[in-house]
């Protein structure tokens, strides 16, 4: 899987859970201080994570995902 | 060879006969507890856990007080006399010791004379356990009508100034009387599905004696958010029926976020989308084993529910441990 797929992937995961537009989820955006997402989201976004791409997301390995980008490139690694 | 040791009849099946609730008078607003000093706001717990409001209790009001008015208001609502009950259960896990329980002294404040009486401890899902255990009991013949009562002065348990726990947490009491299915009427009490997780003791847990409750509330989140729909789907298979037959969904009251994502798995299974979704945590806070019989007394009141309805109810929490069943309102 490309990276623009699982971006697009993502981002689809981050609009249905927290509202976002799917056009704001880029790389570059820190999901708590752009995005707005709280701690409880981002397990929601985990547990999709893993439901759609198969990569297991645990609570202290999602506490290092501060960026969009930081979640692709954990997904990348760990498909 | 071994004497076969006579057995009771076996009784067909149990319904709840009556329901009854109590809470505390005070009323804890979110923005009353960020004048007390604990930094956190209005909007934050909304946003987090759903609540606005919750009751605690004075400190002269006790978890027992609350049962026993509990258990009177059910006993009432069924039309029963305190000589027709047949053993008292109590669901707690907020005792202020734990000698002695909290079910015999429930019994004689009542007035059920010498009745067995024991507590079950499986915090929140502690009601859908004792529910299980008392459709059981009469089932199998060891009593004709019980009393399930969950109860919980979570305050006492709580650090007023831990702003990840003060804010959830609360007291109340909800109780119903259990009582054999008779003549034509169907079993109103389905199977059990239950389970535990002790792997994940430590997210919820009072350390020692001397401490307060502390809780991984992200680590619990993901738990209840994902292991706990497919023991709803089960409890509802187990029953004979699919989740288009549900009128109502009580899960226990945790948290609203929590509630809210059960609520969308089991429409995603094929819930029907007018299926009624408490959210009694709104007002009432998290009441552990109290939580599912105050919040169908609250929905009775409200209107929201009425005889007959067929109410699926969801406990999960410290134990980890979880149950549920599927259940006709009385």
């Amino acid at each position: 899987m490309t990276n623009e797929e699982i971006l697009s992937g993502l981002a689809e995961i981050v609009n249905e859970v927290a509202g976002v537009e799917t056009s704001e989820i880029t790389r570059d955006k820190s999901f708590v201080d752009d995005l707005d997402i709280d701690s409880l989201s981002m397990v929601e976004i985990a547990v999709q994570v893993e439901d759609r791409f198969g990569s297991k997301v645990p609570d202290e390995d999602l506490a290092n995902l501060r960026t969009v980008g930081d979640a692709v490139d954990y997904v990348a690694k760990h498909t | 060879m071994t004497p076969q040791l006579q057995q009771n009849p076996i009784v067909a099946g149990a319904r709840i006969r009556g329901l009854g609730s109590v809470q505390p008078e005070q009323v804890v607003t979110n923005h009353d507890i960020a004048a007390s000093g604990v930094e956190t706001n209005d909007e934050w717990i909304r946003d987090r856990v759903g609540i606005v409001e919750r009751r605690f209790a004075r400190p002269d009001e006790s978890l027992v007080d609350m049962a026993s008015d509990a258990g009177a208001k059910a006993l009432a609502d069924a039309g029963l006399a305190p000589s027709e009950i047949d053993a008292v259960l109590v669901a707690t896990c907020t005792m202020p010791s734990q000698i002695p329980n909290a079910s015999a002294q429930v019994a004689h404040r009542i007035g059920v004379e010498a009745s067995p009486a024991f507590d079950v401890n499986a915090a929140c899902a502690g009601f859908c356990y004792g529910l299980g255990t008392a459709a059981d009991m009469i089932r199998a013949g060891s009593a004709g009508n019980v009393l399930v009562i969950g109860a919980e002065k979570l305050t006492d348990w709580v650090d007023p100034n831990d702003r990840s726990t003060c804010i959830i947490f609360a007291d109340g009491a909800g109780a119903v009387v259990v009582g054999a299915a008779t003549g034509d009427e169907a079993a109103g009490i389905g199977p059990i599905a239950a389970g535990s997780a002790g792997d994940l003791a430590e997210t919820i847990v009072v350390p020692d004696r001397s401490s307060f409750i502390y809780q991984e509330g992200q680590a619990v989140f993901r738990w209840a958010t994902t292991k706990i729909s497919p023991v709803a789907v089960q409890a509802i298979e187990r029953a004979g029926l699919t989740p288009g037959d549900i009128d109502v969904l009580v899960p226990h009251q945790a948290n609203l976020r929590i509630v809210e994502a059960m609520a969308k798995r089991l429409h995603a299974a094929g819930a029907r989308s007018d299926m009624a979704v408490a959210d009694d945590i709104i007002r009432s806070g998290n009441t552990s084993a109290a939580s599912i019989p105050l919040a169908i007394d609250h929905m009775r009141n409200d209107g929201r529910v009425r005889s007959g309805d067929i109410a699926l109810l969801v406990g999960f929490g410290a134990g980890l441990s979880y149950a549920g069943q599927v259940v006709v309102l009385p």
